[in-house]
Parts: C-alpha cells; structure tokens; sequence
C-alpha cells in the first residue's frame, strides 16, 4: 500500500487516471499538464499529448512552465503552426479529449477565466480564454481538474469563457454541439460527474479521509451526491513515485534556467 | 527584397505613431529587443495585436506606447498575471487601453485570412461562451451550402508585424523552427514586417523542402540582434529564461519599480545589450 500523499497529489492522480492510452488529448498547463504527464508515464504510455503551442505526441521530462517551452517541441513527434493546430487537428474533430484547468467554475461545468465582475469594469482581470472556447465544443469530452475552493467553485458564473453545459439538460446539443463536454472534474477532495440528465455535477468519488462535510464546506453550491459515492483508491507507490520523480525534475529544470 | 539594417533603423522607418502592430511568437521566438527598441523611439498611440501578450507587450503597455491591444491570452506564461496591462484595464494608468478580446482558434484564424487577403476568417467557434456579447466584432455567417451559422471575425491586417527567427542569409531570406506560431501568417498579413535574427549567414541551407522560409521578397527589414528573443528562447540557441519570467512579477507589481526597470534596461540600454544572452546550445536530441 501507498505512504502519505497530499490532497494535490490525489488530485494530479486521480485525473491522471481519467486517461487511457488510446486517447488524444489537448493539453492544458499547470495542473491538467501534471495529469496528462503522469498518465503517460504510468497506465498509458501511448497516449498522444497536444499542447496548443503545436506540439503533437510530445513526450517532456520535465513539465512546461508555459504552453510553448522548448522542451514540449524538442520531444515531440511533429510541431504545427497554431492555425493548423486549430484548424485541422481541433476543429477537424481529430482530439478524443481536452484536458481544462480554470479560475472558476459553476455546477454545469462552465469555465470562467477572463473577468471576475462586470466585464468593462472587472473586480479581477484574468488573462482570458486563450484556446479553451474552442477546445470545450471541438474535443470529444472534456475533463476539468482544480482544486476545491468556495472562490473557484460557485453557484453562478458572471463570465463564460467557455460551456460546458451552460444552463444543463440539452443545451448543448440544442446548440448544435455533437461532443459531449465536461464529463469529469477532479478536485482534491472528490470527483465530481455531470448527472447524465441535468447535467449538474455531482459527486461520485470521494478521497481518503475527505468527509461529505468537507466537500460541501470547499463548494459554493448546494453540493448534490450520487446514490452510491465511492471511496476513490488511495495512489499506488507507482504512482506517487512517478509524479514526485517528475516534479523534482521539473523544480530542478526551472530552478536552473 | 528585404533591407538588411540596424535596430534603430528597421523601427524608425516601418513602426509609425498609431499603427496597428503584431509582435508575434508563441512563447518562443519572442521579438524583445524590437519591443524595447520601439519603446525606447518613444513611439505612441499603437494599437497592439498578439495571441499571448505577455512580458514585452506588459512592457509596452506600461511604457505608455498604446492605446489598444486585441489579444486571446493576456497573462505572464506559467508565472501568473500581467500587472501593467491590469492597471491598464482596471485604472487606466498610464493610459486607457481599449481591449479587443478573442479566442486563439479565432486569432489564429484572423491572421492566416489575413495572409490569404481574405477580409474575415470563420470558424466553428465562441458556442456558448460570452465573449461574442462583449465584443462586436465577433459575428457570424451562414454557410451558403448547409446553412450551418459558424463564428466570423475580421481579418487581422497589420501595418507592420516584427517576429524573431533563427536565421537569414544575407539577401535576406528568413528560417524558423521549432514552434512556428503564427509568425508566418503575421508576416505575410502585415503592410511592412521586421524579422530579428540570432545569426546572418551564407548559406541558408534549410534543412528540408518544408522548412518554415520566409523569401527575402515577402520580408521589408531584416536585422541581426543575437540574444534578441531574450527572456523567451531560440530553438537550436538558449532556453528560456524562467528565472526571468518569475522576477518580471515583483518587478512589474508597482509602477515605480517597473519605471525603474525601464529606464535601467530599456531607456539606457542597446540592441547589443540581448548578445549576452546568445550562448549557442547544442540541440537536445529527441
């Protein structure tokens, strides 16, 4: 069995195995990065990363600190200019999954993060959608991973950077989107699933130690369980290696440019 | 046929007061020096275009050169936010900047029509996001044979675009490689375009018949600044400078410190101060 973890490793984790080796997957840094890398270097070593820089099937050693690091190209097995990564491979319908972190998101998996306030005089000015708007209708489904918080998970989003299931229900598909959107979000207390009919996000996982009081307490909505919640499986010790290996990596990489 | 000139030369003769100006490279092959050139040439009133605006147009922003920027990502890449270009926005300091704010599949798609010479760019796009409320420039058309409604969005057409690129002849024939971006498109969309160079050689010598080229016909000014995309990186040169990226946050926090800044690295500096940062690396095998 494992040793201890923190609640961000179960988080990088347990995203991690949302992934399987089949898929391609648009990359999203930070967190969502993390995952991705992880997944590779454990269950799915043939999975196809895309970052939005043009990288296709690269393969760091250390995690990019932005979408477009040398390393991202270096490894790859081609590099496109952007408007093909748009073009063909996004809107081509040719990415199984995009892989989002966000500032916010609400219980119908929008993502929010361009303003927080009215948008001509916001409270906080966030750097904005870049390829998400996009990346949320073209890919197949969507996975979203941050850390539950009551300021990045609230009832009603003031800006939409991009759907996930806008106001729930069919609205996706009644505006003519044929990908199926956000199907997991995974935090560092519990996985969150879209109710197959309402489409609000409910809990189907919880991690160890992790309390149904807790989740509540981190979440700015009325938080709604599924009929059976399960525990999620703590890491295994390969898991928690690989992450760690990869993330002292990183440190000493970044420390040293 | 592009001229081969200096720094100075190539801003004075293509960057005007009030032109719409295209900094490109994503991440990569950010065009610096040019940036603290035209900040330097006191130039005012630009309006600013650029995927990812990052350190160098935080810089100009808060140097006073602009008066808009039109953008998709606006954020310090990896590090966290842009302090002047939020002073900007929320306090208008030095100056209002009127924002004009897009998604990169449209950026993207803006500037290769503008490369095509095509007034607007479509794309399958902005579905249910709120940007398209906020921004009018964001309309859509009707797909004459399905009738599909897919997002439109004008045409990017720089008066001038400045890019970084590995090398160039000396006729001026530009390579890049590594991640291209959109610096491609961003030349070829442009009125006039400046391409900084690590290095001028003989022989261009592209290493396949695919390579990214931009002919010298297709170019107006190229200029050898080597080190010129410093704090970002040159493929096949020097990586990028993290510990830079981390430093710009403390530093562009408060106005005073970054006026400082200004006038330490930018206002008394050169174009040869970015040669101290040119080491060639070797290539990192795949």
């Amino acid at each position: 069995m494992s040793t201890d973890f923190t609640p961000t490793e179960m988080m990088t984790i347990a995203a991690a195995r949302a992934l399987t080796n089949d898929d391609v997957c648009f990359v999203g840094i930070g967190a969502p990065s993390a995952a991705c890398n992880v997944a590779r270097l454990t269950h799915a070593p043939d999975i196809t990363l895309i970052y939005e820089s043009g990288t296709v099937g690269t393969k760091p050693d250390v995690l990019p600190l932005s979408i477009g690091d040398g390393e991202l190209s270096d490894t790859a097995l081609f590099t496109v200019p952007v408007p093909e990564m748009f073009r063909y491979w996004l809107q081509g319908g040719r990415i199984t999954t995009g892989f989002l972190g966000g500032a916010q998101i609400d219980k119908f998996a929008n993502l929010n993060t361009t303003v927080v306030g009215p948008y001509d005089k916001p409270k906080v000015r966030l750097p904005g959608g870049g390829g998400a708007p996009e990346i949320a209708s073209n890919c197949g489904r969507i996975f979203i991973t941050m850390a539950l918080s009551n300021r990045g998970f609230v009832e009603k989003l003031n800006f939409i950077t991009s759907m996930g299931h806008g106001e729930g229900g069919d609205h996706r598909a009644r505006l003519g989107m044929k990908t199926k959107g956000p199907t997991r979000v995974v935090t560092d207390l519990c996985i969150f699933e879209p109710d197959p009919v309402s489409k609000e996000l409910t809990v189907v996982s919880i991690h160890k130690d992790v309390t149904r009081e807790q989740v509540q307490e981190n979440c700015g909505w009325t938080v709604k369980f599924a009929d059976h919640v399960e525990d999620t499986p703590v890491p295994t010790e390969t898991e928690l290696a690989v992450l760690r290996d990869i993330n002292a990596r990183t440190k000493k990489a970044h420390e040293a440019a | 046929m592009a001229r081969l000139c200096s720094l100075s030369e190539a801003i004075a003769e293509n960057v005007k007061d009030g032109d719409t100006i295209a900094m490109e490279g994503f991440t990569h092959l950010i065009p610096y020096a040019a940036g603290h050139e035209v900040i330097r040439q006191g130039r005012k009133g630009l309006y600013l275009v650029r995927m990812t605006p990052d350190i160098i147009y935080d810089q100009l922003i808060g140097a006073g050169c602009a008066r808009g920027m039109k953008f998709s990502w606006g954020g310090n890449p990896g590090v966290g936010s842009l302090h002047r270009f939020r002073d900007a926005v929320e306090n208008q300091w030095p100056r209002p900047l009127e924002i004009e704010e897009h998604s990169h599949a449209a950026m993207a798609n803006a500037y290769e029509a503008g490369a095509a010479n095509l007034p607007f760019a479509m794309l399958r796009g902005y579905i249910g996001a709120d940007l398209p409320k906020v921004n009018p420039n964001i309309r859509s058309v009707t797909c004459p044979f399905t009738g599909e409604v897919l997002a439109a969005v004008p045409a990017i057409r720089p008066d001038v675009s400045i890019i970084h690129a590995q090398r160039a002849d000396r006729k001026g024939n530009v390579l890049i490689e590594g991640i291209t971006g959109v610096q491609k498109e961003a030349v070829l969309a442009a009125k006039r375009s400046i391409v900084t160079v690590e290095e001028i050689v003989d022989e261009l010598n592209p290493p396949s018949p695919n390579s990214t080229v931009l002919p010298s016909w297709a170019v107006t000014s190229v200029v050898h600044v080597p080190g010129g995309a410093f704090p970002s990186y040159a493929h096949g040169y020097y990586p990028r400078s993290n510990a830079f990226y981390i430093a710009w946050d403390k530093i562009a926090r408060e106005r005073e410190t970054f006026q400082a800044w200004i006038e330490e690295n930018v206002m008394k500096a050169s174009p040869e101060d970015f040669a101290k940062h040119a080491e060639k690396q070797p290539v990192k095998a795949a």
